[in-house]
């Protein structure tokens, strides 16, 4: 398609590439603005129809390619989808597109032949390209790999499928409302127009010409939008600091290190929208009139820093990015600074610090960095999901966006489904939605027949929620009601088959790597709970009358060295960093009981305290299991009984998978 | 002004300070270990946390501001616990061998152990493992004693603008190092020894020459010889629980011949020889267009230091030798001579407040025919560990006076233990030279003093020279900037490595706080106020050094012997 | 005098005048450039910057990305998120160690393989992953671990 940029609908139209016309978006989208013509307005119309696919001239294929499509096989899809198309010479549109948020079914293969509406496939893995193509293109649709189809566009030519579901009512669909994520796998991520054409772009250069600062920063105050990056800090309370602070230079950082693992919901926003957090973060920097941005990102996302980088470089082709914007007199710069593998760069002081070129360790606060932060002057940091938020925010005003949630939380939240569920992937809920719906509803509950024990929100900073609190709404208060917090967006879910000492070991390991080391009560306290963790769920082979004594003495200290750490360490990090431990003896205080007392590991995790063996009488000597070992701990000749050897075996059960006898016991 | 609250009680607190400031001044005590006056916070160790109202946690009160209102908790059970369980933590990865330890009775970690009751390891496991750096001549590094205050990483840093070391790595992995974590002799460090002075536990000490002096000292076929600097004899009362300032120069030279010294001469002595050699020099410089400003180099983390980092400005450098290797050079040669002793057999220490003369003592330049002129470099804290191990009573000892020839000095060569004072030693001769008339007030009140810069312009007959002292490398390095820019009114400048000079340099005792390095350049300043031979090129000694042996300042014998050349310096920087 | 080659200098070309800010930056450039930061590139990097070596030592040893050996032909990375950590990514680690017998951040003796634990990937969804040279290979098991190693080896990157 030719550059949207460049067109004008006719001679009378003032705009020009080089200089785009100040009411650009809105002429594109709604317009002409400079002139009443209605041949003008419908080829303005059309335009934006045909950036949307409504009604496409030939077939279009889109394939998820995010990160978790491509870890699913996306790419090998797609050369398949190509070879497909070429060895038919069939003209088609083949369309790279974020992630749509079910990661549980990826490849996720879409085709939309002319005339007939978006349907999509699930698991379209390389070997079924060809003939979901041939299918869907022949209108015999291959209905056993179908996920759903797109509902037509009101007033649309597209004919929808007969018994195909509709996107929008399949249970993973359904209760979800969203706004973060409304383009997110539906539109081309590298093309600015198609962004445009679904109403981007309009808030920000609309506020350009229509609000104050002090406007835009009471109206996102009184919108009620917090902190999505775990502290829920209200944003718009931020944004007056640094309003207020006389400086000759302000920054807008935008917080997109999402170190949490098991969270991704700001790597599939980049990937799939990235024209949106650029949007937000044009608002944020001029409502606190800042004129220099940077996105801090993860440097193992470099599929988003692509997108990223791209879609700056269109921004700024459109004049919507650089100096005197859209003739507004705004300027904004956007960079991209890379993290560099620090979890602890999440915390807003260690991010300047980094940023900065220095290692990143926290500051201590007061003073606050919307008064003094990026090089000695006023930043504000916002997460890519606050800051996604905003052009929503801006176009519909603080009030459509306070009508949902509760009352001290509002509009949306993203999270990042993962473990033991069955539909692993994105997901966005309103706030005040509980917890089970959350993961029975949308998420499909646990997989194999397996019981639900917890689940884990909030990353390393969280906390556990045991089966008793399933029904608690998510919001940022009653998340702590119950020893957990809202966090970044990570909910990890896990079966009977997941101990919770394990989890809470899992935890301190991380945040004790990840620890800066500046302050003694992170660097020290979190390598001694780690220590005391790993006492109780070692075997006790070679163990020595004192090292009983130590686990014991760990175990009656562990809540004391837990308190302090809490109560001095110098940044969010370390004060968190106790909770999963907190949390799980709070909620699994019997687990950690049968460690520590009977030497045994409930959900048979722990692989240190189980004990394999081959039953000599089962065992026919078919060395299935010693081939399967990947440790080598299992010795013996053919057709004898063999035996494991204690001190090799990792406790992986492979054997016992593998065993045709149920020979192999485990204890 | 306005009243908080601490502990129930009212206390004043100033607008804009940190609680911390406003706690000590009340004398409330709280235990820091990070803390370091002057200087940002940056609240690391979290030892000064306290509670105040209407904070969740318990904050640092190095980093918190005072505010109208506010009630603070010092010493709540809370707040205890919280200070003790960080101490503990720190143990739980210390090497635990105080008794072995240099650091023994003046740990700061050990002091807190104990004010806090720590009684039993309550948190064990695992202990870092690190190698001991000892490939320095000046400063041993023992990472494992360390507890990553930091306060040496800005020391290095922020006041020495050196940066030999940092943190590296990150949790509990980080350590404090230098680059690639390779040997400090390979690194920038200058030797300085600041970071050992404000090091709270034995992670950093001199390397010690403890041992060799007192091997040798019970070896009969070695003439050992001693000279102490101009500011140990108002340091070392410090180390024996007497008032900071008290001069013990008597008691001292008894204590030295009592260890069994063979000599005790005064570095004060060839630092009016210095004055002579450097002031003909600077002279010289100025008659005959030599490269000016004229930089002093008295100070061996300063050289060092101008090798490193300024290879341009090294011609500027005197050429002179140090007081130290003055007297050492003299020592193995006019002095044996005239004695008829072998230079070989003669072993000279030198009693220093420095960890850098340990290196400039080992430089090759700094001896004759591979004899060094120096042999075994003494801090004033290894000195009184020697005498307390031979059972000394220093307080008690009958002062005595120092051999001669080079137990005379005039108080100008005791001034040079000051910033300052060697510019004001090499004025008053200066005058002399070139007018052959002494300064009717000797006193130069514009360079005496503790800030980092003092500059002035001096009248000596019809020149008028601009003249500089400045202390502190950090300070230093501004005004060799200045220069690089261009800066050209100067014709002398005077450094010190050390922030005060050498009463507050890397071998003094440790504890030493503004006050008491005040008070050691006060006794300094009584001594030149006291007494009678304020000038250099009055000494006796040195006019019959040079009658006898030397000849005249900057003669042949004077090259040889006195004057050395440095080079730019290659080093990881 | 330090030496660098052109690639090094390029890189700093891009960076004229540059302050403290740029160091990361450069850092990561050049880890791109040589698969590693040897001594003599950090030395010309502060020449450049104005900044001792400890510093730069100091903050690239601070992050996870940089390395000081050259890594191996394949680069292996273990994502040890939580929900690779849920569903077995511990037993996983230990097969990649043991297969190659290195710990992390180690590169096996004939330079063939490197290995690299990360906190996460961000492909929760199909843990757990490890990435062999940027390809991802989703719920892999101890026992699929030989298999796809080696497929590697010996293949050049």
């Amino acid at each position: 398609m030719a550059k949207l940029l460049e067109e004008k609908c006719c001679e009378r139209c003032r705009h020009e590439p080089a200089r785009p016309c100040p009411d650009l978006v809105a002429c594109l989208s709604g317009g002409p603005i400079c002139h009443k013509d209605d041949a003008c307005r419908a080829k303005r119309r059309q335009r934006m129809a045909q950036y949307r696919r409504e009604a496409p001239p030939k077939p279009v294929v889109f394939l998820g390619t995010g990160t978790c499509g491509l870890g699913a096989g996306a790419g090998k899809t797609l050369a398949a989808v190509k070879k497909y198309l070429a060895d038919k010479a069939l003209d088609a549109d083949v369309v790279e597109v974020g992630c749509v948020g079910l990661c549980a079914v990826e490849p996720l293969l879409e085709v939309q032949p002319v005339g007939r509406a978006r349907v999509i496939f699930q698991r379209a893995t390389v070997d079924k390209a060809p003939s979901l193509l041939d299918g869907a293109l022949s209108g015999n649709l291959p209905r056993e790999h179908v996920l759903a189809q797109y509902r037509p566009p009101a007033g649309s030519s597209q004919q929808a499928w007969d018994g195909v579901p509709m996107l929008d009512e399949h249970p993973f669909f359904a209760p979800q409302t969203r706004w973060v994520l409304a383009n997110c796998g539906v539109i081309d991520p590298r093309s600015i127009e198609e962004y445009i054409a679904r109403g981007g772009y309009r808030a920000f250069t609309k506020i350009l010409r229509g609000s104050t600062r002090q406007e835009l920063c009471e109206m996102v105050e009184a919108s009620g939008l917090r902190g999505r990056g775990g502290g829920g800090f209200p944003t718009g309370k931020k944004w007056k600091f640094a309003l207020n602070t006389p400086a000759d230079q302000k920054y807008l950082v935008c917080n997109a290190d999402e170190g949490d693992p098991g969270a991704f919901m700001d790597r599939a926003v980049i990937e799939g929208d990235p024209h949106r957090l650029l949007e937000g973060m044009a608002i944020a920097a001029y409502a606190i009139g800042a004129t220099k941005a940077y996105v801090y990102i993860r440097a193992e996302y470099p599929l988003a820093i692509a997108r990223l980088k791209e879609a700056i470089a269109q921004a700024k082709e459109y004049g919507l990015l650089g100096r005197d914007i859209l003739s507004s007199g705004f300027n904004l710069e956007i960079l991209i600074k890379m993290g560099a593998g620090a979890f602890v760069c999440g915390e807003e002081t260690a991010l300047i610090n980094s940023i900065e070129g220095r290692r990143g360790m926290p500051r201590p606060r007061p003073p606050f960095p919307a008064i003094s932060g990026l090089f000695g002057k006023p930043t504000v940091i916002n997460n890519v999901e606050t800051l996604a938020n905003l052009p929503a925010i801006a176009a519909h005003g603080a009030e459509w966006f306070a009508a949902v949630g509760t009352a001290g939380s509002k509009g949306t939240k993203v999270f990042a489904l993962s473990g033991k569920v069955a539909n692993t992937g994105l997901v966005e809920v309103r706030m005040g939605t509980p917890i089970r719906e959350i993961l029975f509803d949308i998420g499909g509950g646990i997989p194999n027949g397996k019981r639900f024990k917890a689940v884990q929100i909030g990353g390393p900073s969280g906390g556990c929620i045991p089966t008793e609190h399933l029904d608690i709404q998510i919001d940022y208060e009653s998340l702590k009601t119950v020893g957990a917090m809202m966090g970044s967006g990570g909910l990890v879910v896990m079966d009977e088959d997941t101990c919770m000492v394990d989890v809470a070991k899992f935890f301190m390991d991380f945040i004790q790597r990840e620890s800066c080391g500046k302050c003694i009560p992170c660097r020290e306290g979190t390598r001694r709970m780690l220590e005391i963790l790993q006492r109780i769920t070692r075997s006790r082979r070679g163990e020595k009358g004192i090292d009983a004594l130590e686990r014991f003495k760990g175990v009656m200290y562990l809540t004391r060295l837990a308190e302090v750490i809490q109560d001095t360490s110098l940044c969010g990090l370390g004060q968190t960093a106790p909770n999963p431990v907190l949390s799980t003896l709070r909620w699994f205080r019997d687990e950690y009981e049968a460690h520590i007392y009977e030497r045994r590991c409930p959900a048979g995790a722990c692989t240190d305290l189980l004990t394999y063996s081959i039953d000599a009488d089962k065992c026919k000597g078919c060395t299935l299991c010693a081939r399967k070992c990947p440790a080598g701990a299992i010795m013996g000749a053919l057709k004898s009984p063999h035996y494991v050897v204690p001190d090799k075996c990792i406790g992986c059960g492979a054997c016992v998978d593998v065993c045709k006898f149920k020979a192999v016991t485990v204890e | 002004m306005f009243e908080i609250e601490v502990n129930n009680r009212k206390i004043e607190a100033r607008k804009g300070e940190m609680l911390l400031g406003a706690l000590r001044r009340n004398g409330i005590h709280v235990p820091t270990l990070c803390h370091m006056e002057n200087l940002f916070p940056t609240g690391a160790c979290r030892l000064c946390v306290v509670e105040v109202n209407g904070q969740r946690n318990l904050v640092p009160s190095c980093a918190f501001p005072v505010y109208e209102g506010m009630t603070v908790q010092t010493h709540s059970p809370r707040v205890v616990r919280a200070r003790k369980t960080i101490v503990e933590l720190l143990l739980a990865d210390h090497p635990d061998d105080c008794l072995y330890c240099v650091r023994n009775g003046n740990c700061e970690l050990q002091k807190l152990a104990e004010q806090l009751g720590v009684r039993e390891r309550r948190y064990t496991g695992a202990k870092s493992a690190y190698k001991l750096d000892i490939s320095s001549p000046s400063i041993t590094r023992d990472p494992a004693k360390c507890i990553l205050c930091g306060r040496c990483v800005r020391v290095c840093e922020e006041v020495q603008t050196v940066s030999a070391i940092d943190f590296i790595g990150r949790g509990s992995k980080a350590t404090v190092s230098t680059a690639f974590e390779e040997g400090l002799n390979v690194s920038s460090c200058v030797n300085c020894g600041q970071c050992v002075v404000v090091c709270p536990t034995g992670a950093l000490r001199e390397q010690s020459h403890v041992k060799e002096v007192l091997g040798v000292l019970n070896n009969p076929s070695k003439f050992v010889v001693v000279q102490h600097a101009p500011s140990i004899s108002v340091s070392l009362a410090e180390e024996f629980g007497l008032k900071a300032g008290t001069d013990v120069v008597g008691k001292m030279t008894t204590a030295l011949r009592r260890l069994g010294f063979q000599r005790v001469f005064d570095t004060s002595f060839s630092a009016d020889l210095t004055i002579l050699e450097e002031g003909s020099e600077l002279v010289q410089r100025l008659t005959t267009g030599g490269k000016l400003p004229m930089l002093t180099s008295c100070s061996p983390g300063w050289i060092k230091f101008v090798e490193t980092f300024y290879p341009d400005l090294v011609e500027n450098l005197s050429t002179c030798k140090s007081p130290q290797q003055m007297m050492g050079a003299i020592i193995k040669s006019y002095y044996a001579q005239r004695q008829g002793i072998d230079p070989k057999s003669i072993y000279s220490v030198s009693i220093m407040p420095c960890t850098a003369k340990k290196f400039e003592a080992q430089r090759p330049e700094m001896g004759s025919d591979g004899t060094p002129d120096i042999d075994a470099v003494l801090t004033t804290r290894e000195l009184a560990r020697i005498i307390r191990m031979r059972g000394l009573d220093l307080a008690a000892l009958e002062p005595q006076g120092a051999d001669t020839p080079f137990g005379e000095r005039s108080t100008a060569g005791k001034l040079f233990g000051a910033t300052g004072g060697v510019l004001e030693a090499a004025i008053r001769t200066a005058h002399w030279l070139v007018t052959g008339a002494e300064m009717e007030n000797l006193k130069v009140q514009a360079v005496r003093g503790l800030e980092g810069r003092k500059e002035a312009r001096v009248k000596i007959g019809e020149l008028e020279l601009g003249v500089a002292a400045v202390n502190g490398l950090g300070n230093a390095r501004k005004l060799l900037e200045e220069l690089r820019a261009g800066r050209s009114d100067l014709h002398f400048i005077e450094v010190m490595t050390c922030p005060g000079g050498c009463i507050a340099g890397g071998g003094q005792p440790f504890n030493g706080d503004a006050e008491a390095v005040r008070a050691r350049m006060q006794a300094l300043y009584k001594i030149d106020r006291d007494e009678e031979q304020r000038v250099s090129h009055r000494n006796e000694s040195v006019q019959r050094l040079y009658k006898e042996f030397l000849g005249k300042p900057l003669g042949e014998k004077s090259h040889h012997l006195l004057h050395t050349h440095y080079a730019p310096r290659e080093v990881v920087m | 005098m330090v030496t660098a080659e052109k690639d090094i200098e390029e890189i700093l070309g891009k960076y004229p005048n540059a302050s403290r800010d740029a160091l990361i930056p450069v850092l990561q450039a050049v880890q791109e450039a040589r698969g590693y930061l040897s001594r003599e590139v950090v030395l010309r990097i502060g020449r450049h910057l104005k900044l001792p070596a400890s510093k730069i030592y100091g903050v690239a040893t601070f992050y996870n990305q940089f390395r000081f050996q050259a890594p191996g032909r394949n680069h292996v990375q273990v994502c040890r998120g939580t929900a690779c950590h849920v569903k077995g990514s511990a037993a996983v680690l230990e097969s990649v160690k043991r297969v190659l017998k290195v710990n992390p951040g180690e590169t096996t003796k004939d330079g063939e393989f490197s290995l690299e634990v990360v906190a996460c990937i961000g492909a929760c969804g199909l843990a757990p992953v490890i990435c062999v040279n940027g390809e991802f290979h989703a719920s892999v098991t101890p026992q699929k671990i030989q298999d796809i190693l080696d497929s590697y080896r010996g293949k050049a990157r």
